[in-house]
């Protein structure tokens, strides 16, 4: 049977599993939003901006593990999907994104609605496809899903023209994926594995830096289990929170610019560092001359570009990270004898001292609420059993730092690309992915503001999201590097004008709920979360406060600075015990 | 260092630009790049000449790989292989000097593929070092206009240096 392109594409992602589409009609997806108008099974979900549908379809993506699918027209439609597509891209986020697009004859007239979007987001995704042939389609939408979901993930964009969708065709569904240019490599070289538990075994202090790989490659178990047996302490990269329990003793919580004091000498005292499923970002480095100077390193990562781009590394292994870890800890298993707590003693004590020495820590209040300690409650209203997303700036960090994450896909944040107006439409496809769980937006004022209008669709479809504004009236991340490196000169990031957040939510149809004083943090959050729809929470936060500890741009990880008023008031604290 | 990188692509529309795109987003330099068909009409050759320390180079030829239209990837320098390139140019000699210009052509084994009453365009290939030896002979005769088609490479047997 004859079947018109809106039909096969349709038909294609039915094959291919799909349930949920993020999107925003137009002109020329026209026939396809018939189709959808009364489809059984594929339920459109209408976001108010396509920023904010590419977004949902990325926290749909990190927290099912399945590729997230957004549905757009073209033009306007197409180019508002590339901040969306970039922040996939970087973070390696699995996602088809259709875009709309005018009539074949009429591509590259300057027609009413057009963009070369296929030109445009060429840089910032795995592939995208042009289906300028109905014969095509079915194919193409086939290889889509297949390139968004293996190897490295990644977004995958497919230009579908306006006069495709409507041309007729027999519906032929490939069986089978074939791209003969396109072949990921899953298994890891058996002789740099057997180097890489030689190096694990002989090490007197190695530490495992665990990144977002591990959690795109469902490795979780196998890496725990590496670090358990071989008794290693565990960092994880921004990306990599979650596929290491944050509560475990071996945990040492974030390395780099905002990561922990401990994370960070551990990997500069390192004899070997073991390199997963991460990428050796700035901004875990800091300066490269003077990274983990002493250690040698093993580098496990499905994409051979992210081996020896930044550092050079002693062992290499191009694979996907659980098959690796499987082989890697049946060797360790097998030919060591060995008790390792003995030969780790000494190093896992010096990590305590570390600890103990610059724990993650605030100065408290009571006079004003300190945005650390709402994360801090959160986490403990949750029992650290919640989805977290976030925005980014300062309300990312805190959440990264005080929120201790158990396990993956539970944490959602733009790594990569840092955009701000993720977390809140992120949120929204993840209750999507995961309806009976909690999931929270920890969101800055400034962030919050580049989406809000999804509010709009998370009312609508009764979502019961919670947003918890860290309202300090600024541009807080930018405003602690001028207060820092600026001599305090706040050019432009003073939010003097911020809307009242409760009465926005309100007039969207949410509940709005605010704090003022620490006292009420506990009281807004426990209402919250026992509210069933959509809540904006507004805490009022010191706007003074700064993510700290903090490695100025440039500088070696160990040279972190602190936050003088905590060593104050430990400091008191001790005189007070003495006295 | 100078690397000369062969390309096996799907001869798709848009493969030159994700390529191009590579390089320039990337910081890459490319100092030549020609582009054709291979006896499988389906499959395109590019030959890339660009340059950088051995780990730019591993940069690029594994970036190269990554993308999905990109069938090999093959880095020349590794391997025993021949080189050439092609050169239009269109010379003006004073009338007194134009058997010598064909003269010089003849040496370098360069070809007169068109004359007119003042000027002669020779078509030559060769190595770099040959081409620019020629068009340096060639100089003070008067160089209208050159025409390179950056350079081809094919490997001997295939056999490692």
């Amino acid at each position: 049977m004859k079947m018109t392109g809106a039909e096969i594409f349709l038909e294609s992602l039915k094959r291919e599993k799909v349930k949920h589409i993020f999107g925003y009609p137009g002109g020329v997806v026209l026939n396809i939003f018939d189709l959808l108008y009364d489809d059984k099974k594929l339920q459109l979900i209408l976001t108010r901006h396509e920023q904010g549908a590419v977004h949902a379809a990325d926290g749909y993506a990190r927290v099912s593990g399945k590729a997230g699918v957004a549905l757009v027209t073209s033009g306007p439609g197409a180019t508002n999907t590339v901040t969306g597509i970039a922040t996939a891209s970087m973070d390696s986020i699995p996602m088809v994104v259709f875009t709309g697009q005018v009539p074949t004859m009429l591509i590259g007239n300057d027609a009413f609605q057009e963009a070369d979007i296929v030109g445009i987001t060429r840089p910032c995704c795995k592939y995208n496809f042009l289906a300028n042939n109905i014969e095509d389609l079915a194919e193409i939408v086939r290889d889509a899903f297949h390139i968004a979901t293996s190897g490295r993930p990644g977004p995958v964009l497919v230009d579908l023209p306006k006069d495709v969708t409507v041309a007729k065709t027999e519906f032929i569904w490939p069986e089978k994926v074939d791209i003969r240019s396109y072949r990921p490599k899953y298994e890891g070289n058996k002789f740099m594995i057997k180097k890489a538990a030689d190096l694990i075994s002989k090490a007197t202090k190695p530490v495992i830096v665990a990144g977002g790989g591990v959690i795109l490659s469902g490795a979780s178990k196998e890496l725990t289990a590496l670090a358990k047996l071989t008794d290693t302490p565990v960092t994880m990269t921004l990306m990599g929170l979650g596929c290491f329990p944050g509560s475990h003793k071996l945990s040492l919580g974030m390395p780099g610019m905002h990561g922990t004091y401990y994370a960070n000498m551990a990997i500069q005292n390192a004899d070997l560092l073991v390199a997963v499923g991460m990428r050796f970002d700035d901004r875990v480095t800091g300066t490269i001359e003077t990274f983990a100077p002493n250690a040698k390193i093993i580098h496990i990562d499905i994409d051979p570009t992210s081996i020896r781009k930044n550092i050079p590394v002693d062992v290499p292994i191009v694979g996907d990270v659980k098959r690796v870890l499987t082989v890697l800890n049946k060797l360790l298993k097998d030919n060591d004898q060995k008790q390792w707590a003995p030969v780790r003693k000494k190093w896992l004590k010096q990590v305590d001292a570390w600890k103990a020495e610059h724990p993650m820590s605030y100065a408290e209040s009571d006079d004003v609420i300190k945005p650390q300690f709402v994360v801090e409650k959160i986490h403990e209203l949750t029992k650290g059993d919640a989805i977290i997303t976030t925005e980014v700036g300062q309300n990312q960090m805190w959440a990264a730092q005080f929120y201790k994450f158990e396990k993956p896909r539970q944490w959602l944040t733009s790594g990569g690309l840092g955009t701000m107006g993720y977390g809140f439409p992120a949120a929204i496809g993840a209750q999507f992915a995961a309806p009976d769980k909690l999931v929270i937006d920890i969101a800055g004022d400034g962030s919050i503001q580049m989406n809000i209008q999804e509010l709009a669709t998370a009312v609508i479809n009764k979502l019961p999201v919670k947003v918890a504004i860290l309202n300090n009236r600024f541009l807080g991340m930018v405003r602690q590097w001028q207060e820092l490196f600026f001599d305090e000169r706040y050019s432009h990031t003073g939010l003097d004008v911020t809307p009242d957040f409760v009465k926005v939510a309100e007039a969207y149809g949410a509940v709005g709920l605010r704090a003022t004083k620490p006292s009420e943090v506990v009281p807004v959050l426990k209402e919250a979360f026992k509210i069933n729809k959509t809540v904006f929470m507004d805490f009022e936060v010191d706007w003074h406060e700064k993510v700290y500890p903090m490695v100025p741009a440039g500088a070696s990880i160990d040279h972190m600075l602190f936050d003088e008023s905590i060593e104050k008031s430990a400091k008191k604290k001790k005189l007070r015990a003495v006295k | 260092m100078r690397h000369t990188i062969s390309l096996l692509v799907e001869n798709k529309f848009g493969v030159l630009s994700r390529v191009a795109g590579l390089f320039s987003g990337r910081g890459y330099n490319i100092e030549s790049i020609s582009v054709g068909e291979t006896l499988d009409s389906k499959i395109s050759q590019m030959t890339i000449v660009t340059s950088g320390d051995d780990q730019i180079i591993e940069q690029i030829t594994k970036q190269l790989n990554k993308l999905i239209d990109v069938i090999k990837v093959t880095d020349m320098l590794e391997l025993d292989h021949v080189e050439r390139e092609m050169i239009l140019l269109k010379i003006a000699p004073q009338a007194n000097r134009k058997l010598e210009a064909i003269e010089i052509a003849n040496i370098f084994r360069g070809k007169v593929v068109d004359s007119s009453e003042k000027t002669l365009t020779i078509e030559i290939t060769g190595t770099e070092d040959k081409l620019t030896a020629f068009v340096n002979m060639m100089k003070p005769m008067g160089i209208k206009e050159l025409v390179r088609t950056g350079k081809v490479a094919i490997t001997r047997v295939g056999t490692k240096k």
